[in-house]
């Protein structure tokens, strides 16, 4: 395999970034904005994990907040979850484009 | 990520955090890979399909959204991935090849519960209560929710 | 005790009864406020003749002349080292005896209207203005500098006003006040600039000052200043007659004067006979020195417009049915006389200004005596106009005695009052311009004829017709004042007047010319001679004789139209050419570029609310969008 660089990977990680950030702008479903946000988290744990392992390998700094930053995704997951589900029994829909309560 | 289906989507994101697990077996940090899936695929994505059925949303066809939005958002998503690579590709990093990363189990136990300067003994404190926190919370809201029903 | 500490009093009494009775009236029974009112006048009154007294007889003339005393004298404004208004009050002869006549007329009017007014719901509003205005004019005579005349000058004014209003629903009467006000409000804006001029070229707003640094030789030649070919002295004193004049109804702007009739009788006899319109003679009397020493030219003024106006009126009372526009007209034509005495005199002699305080004097008495005479005739028949009298004299005994004399009064007849005053004018006008004379004698002619016209109309001619409701010729307290004032009107004459007050405060020496008074009285014995034969008896020589005149008479009768000139003037003229455009200007460029600028910012604002959707993915496409972007001007375009 060729020389992988960091550079590859922080450029995969910007382009997953990126998908995330444009699934959030245009999905109208709270649930697929859950994932794009999820989508987002994840491209953030690999750019830690590969500046520890590239940039400096003699402490698990990075690797620690990945670990880290996984558990508090989760924790995240579960209340957006209960969030979406109390909206649902509002409104009947969870489609994000009814919710304009503080519209002008 | 951009089908109709939603059921689709969560389908694709699965098959997205395997991916990135497998990144991380490849850059030989077996640990993180194994959290990943064990939490993310087993545990998230687990939980999405649940919400999918409870809000019975898992045949119907999303709505697309509006055209302009569209556009924006692609035009603001491509400024932006344009301007970060071009900022990733110009930096000269300072690659250290030297030592590999130890990251044996034993490695991770022992640090993780360190509470000398180089410990994070306290940092997993705080996520524990941050985990309790979340915990209550969503017992909270489905409980609120229970009771303006009846 | 210094009786002189005390005539700070003499205005306040009035003053604290109008505090008084505006606060509390309503709350008191219509006796206390009316004994109220007559009490503090009647102290007042009291006070000033102790004044009186004191001036002229204990003290009398010191070093050969009457001091100009000034009890009181407090610094207000000060406006340069030497320039500043003071407020003070000022005693000589001519102060002292207007506060006699005022204070004492009020109090009869005050009484009077303890009767005339019964039964009216605002009693006690009536008098509490009755007491500002006695407070204002008590201030007015007493004042010792220009502008404190003129603040008491405006406040004259508006008692005036309320005053004529105070039938505040009769339409007529609202429009009467507003003319009042108008007209001395316009003539007082000469008078201000008159003020402020006269204040500036003798630096001192102070009359004493003012007096001494205008009629010192050396400062004559200093006034060289020119303004249109006239002097700055000259203007100054033709505005402040101008002010004066408006005050005093001379004409022009003597429009008001009759339309004022519509305030109740007391007032028209406390206001507009004895003491508001002789403010203006007051005033020329004030300055009388300046007037008269400096050769400027404005005393002429002075003597011209006066007689006119006597001679105008004169004629135009002939011709009037509603017999307190006659005694109006009467008023007007009485100052007139008295102006123009001023205008004839000089100041050695000072005949002419001595005869016309002393008209002035006699004038006040006589003319109220008419005022409330008419207005218990008035009380009696319920109308105003000449047809609906006649005949009154078995009805009315004690009001035709009384206005009886005060005819004769006027008339100039001797013994009563008017002849030694209007004979001490026409002897000053003989001797300093014969012209006048002339028309002054042919005036007096013609005031006894329609002074008789109206007397023998209301008392003798034909039998009045509605008297179904008359109850009496009226109280006690309306039948009083006639009396004490028919008295007086008799005897006053005799008042060796000119021992008293002459321009320059020396005593000088009252004579009677015997021969000389002969004509005027000629001229008045023939007025009245024709009138009885006019009107003792209902004939139709007088028809007869105003229809051969034709053209004369009617437009004598309709007052020789200068109320609608004026009407003309303003409404096709200032109305259109200036009221207009300035209204035009003030709604569409003014009120348009506020509601422009108004309406821009609504029309800015409900664009921009759009922003604010409720979406929260817009809000994040905005945030992204943004962080982009300020990084883009981080990274970049800071360096």
């Amino acid at each position: 395999m060729s020389q992988i660089t960091i550079t590859h990977i922080l450029f995969l990680s910007t382009a997953l970034f990126f998908i995330g950030v444009y699934g959030l702008l245009t999905r109208r479903n709270m649930i697929t904005m859950l994932m794009a946000v999820e989508l987002i988290l994840n491209s953030v744990n690999i750019n830690f994990v590969a500046f520890n392992k590239y940039l400096y390998p003699d402490n698990l700094n990075g690797l620690f907040f990945t670990i880290f930053i996984i558990a508090i995704a989760a924790a995240e997951a579960a209340v957006a979850i209960a969030i979406i589900i109390n909206i649902y029994r509002n409104h009947r829909s969870i489609d994000v484009e009814d919710n304009e309560e503080m519209k002008f | 990520m951009t089908t109709t289906k939603i059921f689709r989507a969560a389908i694709f994101l699965l098959f997205t955090l395997i991916g990135v697990a497998g990144l991380y077996f490849w850059l030989q940090v077996e640990f993180v890979a194994a959290v990943q899936i064990i939490v993310y695929v087993g545990g998230i994505v687990v939980l999405i399909i649940f919400s999918i059925f409870l809000t019975q949303q898992s045949g119907v066809e999303m709505e697309k959204p509006s055209f302009q939005r569209t556009i924006f958002s692609a035009i603001a998503v491509l400024c932006g991935a344009g301007l970060t690579g071009l900022l990733i590709y110009q930096h000269q990093f300072a690659v250290n090849s030297g030592n590999t990363m130890d990251d044996s189990p034993q490695n991770i136990g022992t640090k993780m519960l360190d509470y000398q300067d180089v410990g994070f003994a306290l940092p997993f404190e705080v996520i524990s209560i941050l985990l309790l926190a979340a915990m209550i919370g969503a017992i909270v809201i489905a409980l609120k929710s229970n009771a303006e029903e009846s | 005790m210094n009786i002189y500490n005390y005539t700070s009093l003499i205005p306040l009494l009035p003053f604290a009864g109008f505090l008084l009775l505006a606060l509390f009236g309503k709350k008191l029974p219509e006796k206390i406020s009316g004994f109220l009112g007559v009490l503090f006048i009647g102290v007042a009154a009291l006070l000033s003749l102790a004044t009186a007294y004191q001036y002229f007889i204990i003290d009398g003339a010191i070093n050969g002349s009457y001091p100009t005393l000034e009890p009181i004298k407090i610094t207000w404004l000060q406006f340069t080292s030497s320039l500043a208004i003071d407020m003070g009050i000022m005693l000589d002869p001519i102060s002292v005896m207007m506060l006699v006549v005022v204070t004492f007329i009020s109090l009869m009017v005050h009484i009077y209207s303890l009767g005339y007014m019964h039964g009216e719901t605002r009693f006690a509003t009536y008098y509490s203005h009755l007491q500002l205005f006695t407070f204002s004019m008590l201030g007015l005579v007493v004042s010792s500098n220009l502008f404190q005349i003129y603040m008491f000058w405006e406040l004259v004014g508006v008692s005036s006003f309320l005053l004529i209003g105070y039938y505040y629903d009769k339409p007529s009467a609202v429009a009467a006040s507003k003319k009042a006000f108008i007209v001395t409000r316009f003539a007082d804006l000469f008078f201000l600039i008159g003020i402020l001029i006269m204040g500036l070229t003798a630096n001192s707003f102070d009359f004493n000052t003012i007096i001494q640094t205008l009629t010192s030789t050396d400062s004559i030649e200093n006034h060289g200043a020119q303004f249109l070919g006239f002097g700055v002295l000259s203007w100054a004193l033709t505005l402040i007659f101008i002010g004066g004049a408006g005050k005093s109804a001379m004409f022009p702007l003597h429009i008001w004067l009759p339309d004022a009739m519509e305030g109740p009788t007391p007032v028209s006899a406390l206001i507009h006979a004895a003491t508001m319109v002789v403010a203006g003679v007051f005033l020329v009397a004030r300055l009388f020195p300046v007037f008269a020493i400096t050769d400027s030219g404005a005393l002429e003024i002075v003597a011209y417009v006066g007689i006119f106006s006597a001679l105008f009126a004169a004629v135009i009372a002939c011709t009037q049915t509603d017999i307190k526009r006659v005694l109006a007209y009467s008023t007007m034509s009485q100052i007139g006389f008295m102006m123009f005495a001023l205008g004839v005199s000089d100041f050695e002699h000072g005949a002419g200004y001595t005869s016309s305080m002393f008209h002035l004097f006699t004038h006040a008495f006589f003319k109220s005596l008419l005022f409330l005479g008419a207005g218990s005739v008035i009380h009696a028949v319920h109308s105003n106009e000449m047809k609906d009298m006649g005949g009154l004299k078995k009805y009315l005994p004690i009001t035709h005695i009384t206005f009886l004399i005060a005819c004769l009064a006027i008339a100039g007849i001797p013994p009563f009052a008017g002849f030694f005053s209007k004979e001490g004018i026409l002897h000053a006008a003989y001797e300093s311009n014969p012209a006048i004379y002339y028309v002054a004698l042919i005036t007096s002619g013609i005031t006894a004829f329609y002074m008789f016209r109206l007397y023998y109309s209301i008392f003798w001619n034909k039998q009045a017709i509605h008297l179904q409701n008359f109850h009496g010729e009226g109280t006690l307290s309306m039948k009083l004042p006639l009396i004490i004032l028919g008295t007086l009107s008799a005897v006053v004459g005799f008042i060796p007047f000119a021992n008293f007050i002459t321009p320059s405060g020396q005593p000088g020496e009252s004579h009677l010319d015997i021969l000389f008074s002969i004509a005027p009285v000629l001229i008045g014995i023939t007025g009245i001679i024709i009138a009885t034969v006019f009107y003792k008896s209902q004939n139709n020589k007088a028809d007869n004789f105003a229809a051969s005149l034709n053209g004369l008479y009617k437009s004598a009768y309709h007052k020789f139209y200068i109320d609608e000139v004026y009407t003309f003037i303003t409404k096709k003229v200032i109305f259109n050419m200036i009221g207009k455009p300035a209204a035009w200007f003030d709604k569409n460029v003014v009120d348009g570029l506020m509601n422009a600028i108004g309406n821009t910012t609504t029309t800015v604002s409900e664009s921009m609310k759009e922003l604010q959707s409720g979406k929260v993915q817009e809000y994040a496409l905005y945030f992204i969008a943004g962080v982009i972007g300020l990084s883009l001007i981080g990274i970049y375009l800071w360096m």
